[in-house]
This record gives structure tokens, sequence and C-alpha cells, in this order.
């Protein structure tokens, strides 16, 4: 028997590698759910999380002024919406429905505040707005009355250069968890569909082998994970007024590493469900509370100590504190070295229990 | 030259936590002559897609070999795996490609030549379907499909895994055809099937399988004459009389229902120029022994389906 036909094998394996990258990466554009998953669904969230989290802070305190409030006539209109009111009862229900974020009351020389108990955060905010105002009148009368004494003033300045609104914070941690969603759920669901419709079976009998076809399909989830993650950065920036650094093009080796840790997930995953429900509910099961624990969706800083110290164990949690540094704070990559190590060993760890306990007979 | 297939004593058992030990294959042993036509069959869970499995290299047996085209299929090696080509039960195919996509995909990874993959959609009839989504094509053209990519490689021996279960009819002789024209072209053709009337109308040696063994081999037509079995003649009732019955049955067996009468004779010639002379040929039906007559006297079970 000639075997002629057979070609110089490395020269063979990469043209089969190049055929099975366009088939999956065809068949990946095709499938609108798929879409769907990847690119709009983080966009969605990052529209819903920034008008949750945008609305407060910017816009002025609406105070009621109960009777004749004097102090509020040199209120600044950018600080402060003023309401009058009759009396105190009226004021109190009007605050119990969140109509307003505090009531004043002045009598004499005695201004009483009273905050929100429906909405605490601008209640207090407005609290704190109202004694500033009290406290520039006092500074006014006292500098009139001793024009020579030094008078202290306290200039605020937010930090990170007053840059970090909303998004800044949030779009990191939601391409985070994007990442996280599309890397477990496509691994997971992939192996689902391979033990139905037996595709890796087929492929084992084709001149390519194996590890020619794993790594067509890892690489096409590596290229969805760029994909996804330019389109995000670009409606964050362009969209909603995110500023990136000059290191943000970091965010791609970040998002590649993250993607790895994430498919090993989504292969033990698969390994244990046996249908696509299965494993989109196990995906769930684990994406979700990981991006609870790991900041993805509000500042870790906002949650309670245990929480931050079960976030030390989420790969979600380092991709996020790498994106944020690299993307809005414009660190060097150097700085994130401990998270890049982290993502690291946590995708080795994972992918050799995956590649232990995978039942291989079953695909 | 060697044999296409040569198996000896392949054995492979299942240890399940509850099912306990199942012995899918329990020493079968056979050989496929080069551009022969050879049947597997046997009922549901006999064990012939593990052994088939095994023979195409997807599954280590516990013990026995295998050689295919004079080579172990195990470890996996381009040389052989071109050389062969494989329709898994399932149809096995990329998502959401198109049936050309698909078969161009199954053809670069065979490195087959450019124009092969449109010769082989028009080879089972699919050009006109050839920019219809995989999941959109019918069951019999999906079947049809995944032999096309079976074949584009070009194979010698190709492997058949119940390629027609769950079609219908008109479907299942449209793929006899198809498969007739595989052989015909000089390729070893390997089918499993649990169709008596397919191995029957295909193969040219059949290897009868249950309970995890081989209990026959033999050609349909061979198999049949071996059982030496009487021919069942039926006319219509009311043509004959009692005593003419009694003489054309010569003492072999006959009944005799209120429609028909039912003779069995180890000569039929005889008998049917008997019953044209007296003109009582109304309602006749002959029928030799099949392959079921077979199946039960060489497991002593009844075949089902």
């Amino acid at each position: 028997m000639s075997l002629g036909a057979v070609r110089e094998p490395r020269q063979a394996r990469s043209k089969a590698y190049v055929s099975l990258v366009k088939a999956l990466g065809r068949g990946w554009l095709r499938d609108r759910s798929q879409v769907f998953f990847t690119v709009l669904l983080p966009l969605m969230f990052m529209v819903l999380l920034a008008s949750v989290f945008g609305s407060t802070g910017d816009s002025a305190s609406r105070v009621l002024a109960v009777g004749e409030v004097p102090v509020l006539d040199d209120a600044d209109p950018e600080d402060f919406t003023v309401t009058a009111v009759a009396d105190l009862d009226e004021a109190m229900l009007m605050l119990r429905e969140g109509d307003a974020d505090a009531a004043v009351v002045q009598e004499g020389d005695t201004v009483r505040i009273y905050p929100s108990p429906t909405s605490q955060t601008s209640g207090s905010i407005a609290a704190g707005n109202l004694s500033a105002l009290v406290d520039n009148v006092n500074v006014e009368v006292l500098s009139a009355a001793a024009p020579g004494a030094p008078v202290l003033e306290a200039e605020v300045e937010e930090a990170d250069g007053g840059g970090l609104r909303a998004i800044q914070y949030l779009a990191p941690g939601i391409l985070a968890w994007g990442v996280a969603i599309s890397g477990v759920f496509g691994a997971a669901g992939t192996i689902v569909d391979w033990k139905r419709d037996k595709l890796l079976r087929r492929l084992r009998l084709t001149p390519a082998s194996v590890k020619t076809f794993l790594g067509a399909k890892v690489s096409v989830n590596l290229l969805v994970a760029v994909g996804q993650t330019v389109v995000f950065l670009a409606v964050a920036a362009l969209g909603f007024g995110l500023e990136l650094s000059g290191w943000s093009w970091f965010a791609v080796p970040l998002v590649l590493l993250g993607t790895l840790a994430f498919l090993a997930i989504g292969v033990v995953i698969g390994g244990i469900a046996q249908t696509s429900p299965g494993a989109a509910g196990l995906s769930n099961l684990v994406t979700m509370p990981m991006a609870f624990v790991s900041g993805a969706f509000w500042p870790l800083a906002l949650s309670p100590t245990w929480v931050q110290w079960i976030s030390y164990l989420s790969p979600m949690r380092y991709l996020n504190e790498a994106l944020q540094s690299v993307v809005v704070y414009g660190s060097p990559p150097v700085t994130v070295l401990p998270q890049l190590g982290f993502l690291a060993a946590f995708a080795a760890i994972v992918a050799v229990v995956a590649w232990k306990t995978f039942k291989f007979d079953e695909l | 030259m060697d044999a296409a297939i040569e198996v000896a004593d392949l054995r492979k058992t299942y240890r399940g936590r509850r099912t306990g030990e199942i012995r899918a294959v329990d020493g079968v042993s056979f050989r496929v002559e080069r551009g022969e036509f050879f049947g597997i069959l046997g009922p549901n869970g006999a064990g012939k897609t593990t052994t088939l499995e095994i023979v195409e290299g997807l599954r280590k047996p516990d013990s026995g070999t295998v050689r295919l085209l004079g080579r172990s299929p195990w470890p996996h090696s381009p040389e052989l795996t071109g050389r062969v080509g494989v329709q898994l039960q399932a149809s096995a195919f990329f998502e959401f490609l198109t049936a050309r996509e698909q078969i161009e995909t199954f053809a670069e990874l065979y490195g087959a030549a450019k124009g092969r993959a449109a010769e082989m959609l028009d080879l089972v009839g699919l050009a006109e379907h050839a920019n219809v989504r995989c999941e959109k094509l019918s069951g019999g053209q999906q079947q049809r499909l995944s032999i096309a990519c079976t074949l584009v490689g070009d194979p010698e021996l190709v492997f058949l895994d119940e390629p027609t279960a769950a079609l219908d009819p008109q479907a299942r002789r449209n793929l006899w055809d198809l498969m007739r024209a595989i052989n015909a072209e000089g390729r070893t053709v390997v089918l499993t099937t649990h169709y008596m009337e397919e191995a029957e109308a295909l193969c040219d040696r059949v290897a009868i399988m249950d309970s995890g063994k081989i209990r026959a081999v033999d050609s349909p037509a061979g198999f049949v004459r071996g059982l030496d079995a009487p021919t069942r003649v039926t006319v219509a009732a009311g043509q004959l009389t009692d005593e003419r019955v009694k003489e054309l049955a010569a003492g072999e067996h006959v009944a005799e229902g209120p429609n028909a009468i039912v003779f069995e004779t180890r000569d039929p010639r005889k008998l049917l120029t008997a019953l044209a002379s007296d003109g009582a040929l109304e309602g006749l039906a002959v029928r030799t022994a099949n392959l079921e007559d077979v199946f039960l006297h060489v497991t002593g079970r009844e075949w089902r389906e």
C-alpha cells in the first residue's frame, strides 16, 4: 500500500487547526444566544448598575423648609432644592414617602435637621451639607466680628483626581464577570453538547488529533474573550464616559489568563452535568455567588469582612482588581503581578483537577 | 495482502455501581476480507457498537487484538485514520454550519482534494441542500451527510453503525442503494444493524451477535441453507379435497385452517408443480426460511427488535 498521500505531519496539523478554528468560530458567531450572553448581557448590566449607583451624589439635596428658615436663604441652588412646607408633621410624612432627603426647622439660633429615615445615604449627605451650610454662616458672622483672625478652611479634593464616577469602578467588575460567565458557561455547555452529539468522538477518528481539536476550541474561546473585552471597553468609553488609561491594552493578556481559569471551571462542571439545563444551572451556581463575593457589582470594601475573606479564593476577584488597576488607575502591569500569579496558579490547579476527574468515555 | 480487519478474542467488561459486571464483548473473533460487505447483526444491547468502537480504536479492549489494514488502531495514527471512514450512531456535526461547510471542514481534516466535498454531496444527493444548516436537515438527510463526511477522505475501509435506524422505509431503501454503491467502488464496508432484511439485502457475510458473543458467521444464503428448514407454501382453503391434501403433504407437516392450508416441504418444486396442475394456486404464498429463523436457531431465542 502506498502512503504517498500523507503530508508532512506538522503542516497537516496546522492546516487542520486552521480549518477547525474556522468551523468553530463560524458556529459561535451564528449562535445568537452565545452572542447575547457574552456581549449584550454584560452591557445591559453596565447600563443597569450605572443608573443605580450613578444617581446619588450628583444631584442636589432635597430639603424641606418647615416655616421660616433664614439659614437657607444663602443656600446655593446647586447644592439644595428647597421646598417650603407648613408644619413638621407634613414634612415627616414626605420624608417617609421618600419625597425629600431632610427637613429643617429654625427656631432662633437653633437649626434642627431631620435626615430622611427612608433613604439613609442621601439623608446623611443632606444632613452633612446642611451642617456645612450652618458652619459657613457662622464663619461669616465670626469673620465680621473679628476681621483679622485667621480662619481654617477645608477644601475637599476627590480621590483619584475626582474621576472615579460609578462607571470607573463598575466597568472592570462587570467585564470580569462577563468574561467569567462566557468562559464557565461556554466550556460546560460545549462538553455537555459533546456528550450528546459525539462530535469529539467523531473527530478522534479523523487524521487530526484530539489535541489539535481541543487547541482550536480553546483558541476560539480566547478570541471570543478578546472580542468581548474590546467591544465592552469601547462601549463603556464612548457611551458611558469610562476613561481608559494608557495601560488599558494590558486588559487583553489579563482577560486571556482569566478565561483559561474560567474554562477550567467550566470543564469540571461539564464533566459533572449530563444535560444542557444541568450545565447552565451548575454554572450559575458557581458564577453568581462568585460575582457577589468578588466585588464585580459594587466595591469589595462595602462588603462584610467574611465576604472579603472568601473573595481571596475567587479568580474573579483577582481579574477584577487587576483590570481596575491597569484600565482605570493606569498602574503599570508590574503592579498586578500578584493577581496574574494567582490567576495562573488557579487555572493550572483547576485544569489538573478537570483532567484527573474527567470521564473521557462519556464523550 | 493483509485482511481489511482481523480481530482476535476481544473482551471488554463494564463495571457499573448498580448494574454490576456486564460482559459487553465476550471473546469476539472475526476476519473481514478486502472489498467485502460484512454485517454484524444482533438485537440492541448485543455488543455490536462496543465491538465496533474497539475495532475503530475509540475504546481499548480489556484483552484481545485488532488489526486494521494490517495495523493496530491504537495509538491514534494519522496514516491509518486517513484510510478508514467511520460513521457513528449519532450524527456528529459542527453546530450551526451548513451541509457544505460541514463536509468541507471534514475534507480539510482528511486532507482531501478541493473538489471532493462537492462531489460527495452530489453522491449522497444533497447538492441542492448544500446551504441548509445541518440541524434543519431531515433525519435521512443527516444520515446521508454523515456518510458523505465518512467518504470524503476516500477511505479503503468504511464503518457504518446502524445508519438506517430511525429512518422511514423510503429513506432506508435510498440509503441501501448508497451503501451498495460504496461497496461496488471496491471499499470494504462493515455495517451493524438490527434489521434482518437489511443484512440479508446488503451483506456478503453476516456475523450474528448476541450477549457479547459472535454466535455464527456465514453468508445469508449459506445460513438459510445450513438451517435445512422446510419451505412453507400457503394456498387458500376450499380448493383441494382432504385426500388430495394428505397426498400432497406426502408425510410432511400440514396445517389446515378455515381460510388457508399451509404445507411445509423440503421439495417445493414438486409441490408447486402439483398444485399448478390441480389449478389450486389461489392465495399462493411461498416463504423460505430467512435470517429470522436463523437467529432463532443460532441463539435459541426469538428475534426481538
